[in-house]
């Protein structure tokens, strides 16, 4: 049954014998040992476990980890270089975007998507990109400030 | 095993009084190493039992009076907080060190904070009531002061010059007439092993002395949350853990007739544990324990339903004790003989689920006779009196530790998962992590409990109040004293508690975020609103008529301020509407404007201005979040969130048909802090949703004519209500 499955992760080769049905998000948390995707519900309802694969926001829990042979995958582990936080995790920062923190990762990979392909939103296109991620502690007003000034800081060029 | 194992175990039967004493001084001691140690006894047991009340507990009489706050100076110079309390977003991470590092006079960045560990933290009744600042605050600030006294004479001692010439600041004592005899913290904490235990109450810093308090600091776990590094119990690991899969019943009150779990232990490396009704499936990897799960074949007897979520309301009042009487005043049928107009009416509110976006975790792992659990509890002390005694152990063998906490809101006070794993852990000889599933989540959660109010009232033709007869069924008190001016009046309450009566819920119902109180400020507010509409009367001027309390004619006015509030009859057809609360000692009043989609059903609220006056503010960034959060998630209550059941079958599993808010949900929010230096820190995490039923009900009658006297305002009850007008 397992298969050995290539892909990047976090900028890292791996080559995984596993079997290829199982979930990405718990492959990713127990070979791997990752702790930034979390589980939320299970049934790709509520973005906690977001990860990009290919630079594509993506749940992990519904993704079998065969779906990610030959592709790039970054959790939030990854998203910082070289010890630099990305501009969104520093705004995110700034604008105390969070309170228990547990939806933060799929946030902020999320709003990475968003700004990937359109890095100028409106505030009406942010609410929307990020409509199907939640939150309980109710940080919406922050997060959307957040990828506002994210998106500045990353068009004025790092 | 019964099935009662699967219901939620009654904390307050558990532990009042508590069966076990905390560790003591000498123990704690023994583990802390040297250094400088302050403890202090909160000054006012009175106080803190009056909290439980307020926050709808029993009081408990076995508070423990020894001491409820430490801290350590070490050799290195830094100083460690020590709390019971945790941290599940609301902030206490950051706030108790700002409060710490100012009277102790110390950079912010050299205190750490130790939180929710048994083995290292004062005994504590549990994070919530919006009690931390309150009444936590004031005991660690003691603790400080006190500190800075025993620092102050050692100084003295070893510079060679009286206290009073000396003066503390960054961790500095210096010789104010010769700053350069100076002598740090850390050489003073060098080679000593003291121990204060202060029971006088010393003064702690005026407002205007404040150099950390009252600023608004970066979150301390800010960027570990933003990067991923921040832990949360099912992020622990151990060496040869397993992950647990348990057997759910499918509705509550269900019995296991038979039970099959040969297709489950034949996958690779499964192990099944049982114990009578308690099945459980655990594998090193957790998609393999829930894929084998899902081959136990079991069989369950399922009791018929006699309830569901329409007939409830019902149900719950033909089993409702007579109403006990909280507070009344003057004489209600003179009152009523004295009116112009009587109002009449019932509220009714729905069970709403936490759904805090972490569900119960717990990893527990018993080594050498002793059981730690790592654990998702807003109460880690409760969490290890129960282990011990489900477990037959001694309280001093267990020791439960709380990362951080993925959201509680109430849902995390009762600690089944803690013990489920610790119950695996001793059975299968290895840790044991049980995360519950979302499915599991809403069966296992301890909702709101739905309630009632019956509000008889009546005004005279000056528009003046002139009776208020209340009844509140199964919310409690919380938030019910009347705080109008009416002189005969009368409140009362019935199927108050926790769980309610037996046979009343047909599952757990617990605490959820200001419990009570957003059920009675709904009615509450309404029932005014009603009364301003009939008097031909602006709601936010018949309000200030009906106040005389000056902390909430302030917060009204402020909020009418700031809002650009111009008088007007209700319905206006503006959409607007205005509510008030008192909740854990803050004052709030709220404005909203909402658009309602007649045709749809819908409602947009567009714009809150949340006014509240909190007492000192320690940190006004984090109190202003917590009232943004406060509206965003009120706007759940209100608008959708409601637990749809059959007897004791949950019918809302997931997040598909039970909706929290969204992003597109989601107000331009405007939140008014009213200075009120005067008074001590009052609650933050709390207040501000209690008013959120009420201020969208009172704006959408205000843009439609139409009255909502049910929460949820769902598009089918705003469509019913609608046709009514």
């Amino acid at each position: 049954m397992p298969d050995t499955i290539s892909f990047r992760l976090n900028d890292r080769p791996v080559d995984l014998k596993v079997d290829g049905d199982r979930p990405l998000l718990w492959v990713l948390r127990t070979e791997l040992a990752l702790t930034g995707p979390k589980f939320g519900c299970g049934s790709g309802f509520c973005g906690c476990c977001t990860v990009l694969i290919d630079e594509q926001p993506t749940r992990s829990c519904l993704m079998p980890v065969s779906a990610v042979a030959g592709k790039t995958v970054v959790t939030i582990e990854g998203l910082a270089q070289d010890g630099q936080l990305h501009p969104l995790q520093k705004a995110f920062m700034a604008h105390d975007a969070m309170q228990c923190g547990f939806c933060t990762p799929g946030m902020i990979l999320r709003a990475w998507g968003l700004l990937h392909t359109n890095p100028q939103p409106t505030e009406a296109e942010i609410v929307h990109g990020m409509e199907e991620n939640f939150c309980r502690c109710g940080a919406h007003p922050r997060i959307v400030a957040a990828v506002q000034t994210a998106a500045a800081e990353m068009r004025g060029g790092r | 095993m019964s099935t009662l194992e699967y219901r939620p175990v009654d904390f307050h039967l558990e532990v009042d009084p508590p069966t076990f004493s905390p560790p003591t001084r000498r123990e704690f001691l023994a583990r802390l190493g040297g250094g400088i140690v302050v403890f202090v006894a909160i000054g006012n047991l009175a106080t803190a039992q009056e909290a439980f009340r307020a926050a709808g507990e029993r009081p408990r009489p076995s508070l423990p009076t020894d001491f409820n706050a430490f801290l350590r100076i070490g050799e290195n110079g830094r100083v460690t907080a020590f709390t019971g309390k945790i941290e599940m977003g609301q902030g206490p991470i950051t706030s108790l060190p700002q409060m710490l590092a100012d009277e102790l006079e110390v950079p912010l960045d050299t205190v750490d904070i130790v939180m929710g560990d048994t083995d290292l933290c004062p005994w504590d009744a549990g994070t919530w009531g919006s009690m931390t600042t309150r009444f936590f605050g004031p005991a660690l600030r003691t603790a400080a002061t006190e500190a800075k006294a025993v620092l102050l004479e050692l100084a003295a001692d070893s510079l060679h010059v009286p206290a009073s010439r000396l003066a503390a600041k960054d961790g500095v004592i210096s010789d104010t007439q010769d700053p350069a005899r100076r002598i740090t913290y850390a050489q003073l904490a060098k080679g000593q092993k003291i121990e204060r235990h202060l029971t006088v109450k010393p003064t702690l810093k005026d407002v205007a002395q404040f150099r950390v308090m009252g600023r608004s600091v970066l979150r301390r776990d800010a960027r570990e949350k933003v990067t991923g590094a921040a832990k949360y119990t099912a992020d622990i690991r151990l060496p040869g853990m397993l992950y647990a899969k348990i057997l759910r019943p499918p509705a509550h009150g269900a019995t296991l007739k038979s039970v099959d779990t040969s297709a489950a232990s034949a996958v690779a490396g499964v192990q099944v544990v049982r114990d009578g009704d308690f099945v459980a499936v655990l594998h090193e990897l957790p998609d393999v324990a829930e894929g084998a799960l899902e081959k136990v074949k079991a069989d369950f007897d399922v009791p018929p339903p006699h309830v569901d979520d329409k007939t409830i309301f019902d149900h719950l009042l033909g089993m409702a004790p007579a109403p006990t009487v909280v507070n009344q005043g003057g004489d209600l049928a003179a009152g009523r003989q004295g009116s112009t107009r009587k109002f009449s009416a019932t509220y009714l509110n729905s069970y709403v689920a936490h759904s805090a976006m972490e569900t119960h975790a717990a990893l527990a792992h018993l080594d050498g006779g002793r059981m730690t659990v790592w654990a998702s509890t807003q109460n880690p002390f409760g969490a290890r009196d129960e282990i011990a005694r489900a477990l037959g152990l001694d309280p001093r063998d267990v020791r439960v530790i709380t990362p951080f906490v993925g959201g509680g809101f109430g849902g995390k006070s009762f600690n089944l998962q803690a013990l489920e794993a610790a119950r695996l852990a001793r059975a299968a000889g290895r840790p044991v992590q049980v995360m519950w599933s979302r499915e599991e989540e809403f069966f296992n959660d301890t909702f709101r409990p739905a309630a009632i109010v019956k509000i008889d009232s009546g005004i005279d033709a000056a528009g003046r109040m002139t009776f208020w007869d209340y009844e509140v069924f199964y919310a409690g008190d919380r938030g019910a004293a009347q705080f109008y001016t009416v002189p005969n009046h009368r409140t009362a309450s019935s199927g108050a508690g926790w769980q309610g009566p037996k046979g009343s819920h047909p599952f757990g119902t617990g605490a959820w975020r200001a419990p009570g109180n957003n059920t009675n400020t709904f009615a509450r507010e309404s029932q005014i609103d009603l009364m301003a509409t009939a008097a031909d009367a602006d709601p936010v001027e018949f309000r200030l008529q009906q106040l005389s309390d000056p902390r909430m004619i302030r917060v009204l006015k402020a909020a009418a301020e700031h809002f650009g509030w111009t008088p007007a009859k209700t319905p206006s057809k503006r959409g607007y509407g205005v509510a008030c609360g008192i909740d854990a000692g803050s004052y709030v009043a709220a404005i909203a404007e909402v658009a309602v989609d007649a045709a749809k059903g819908t409602v947009q609220v567009k714009r809150v201005v949340c006014a509240q006056e909190m007492g000192v503010v320690i940190n006004p960034e984090g109190a202003m979040l917590q009232m943004e959060s406060c509206v965003v998630m009120g706007l759940g209550y209100a608008l959708a969130e409601e637990i749809h059941f059959k007897g004791g079958e949950i019918l809302d599993t997931n997040f598909d048909t039970y909706t929290i808010p969204h992003f597109s949900w989601v107000p331009k929010i405007e939140t008014v802090l009213v200075e009120a230096n005067d008074i001590p820190p009052q609650g933050g995490g709390e207040p501000a949703i209690v008013v959120m039923g009420a201020v969208v009900a009172n704006a959408v009658f205000d843009a439609t004519g139409a009255r909502l006297l049910q929460l949820p305002m769902t598009p089918a009850r705003i469509k019913a209500a609608l046709k009514a007008v």
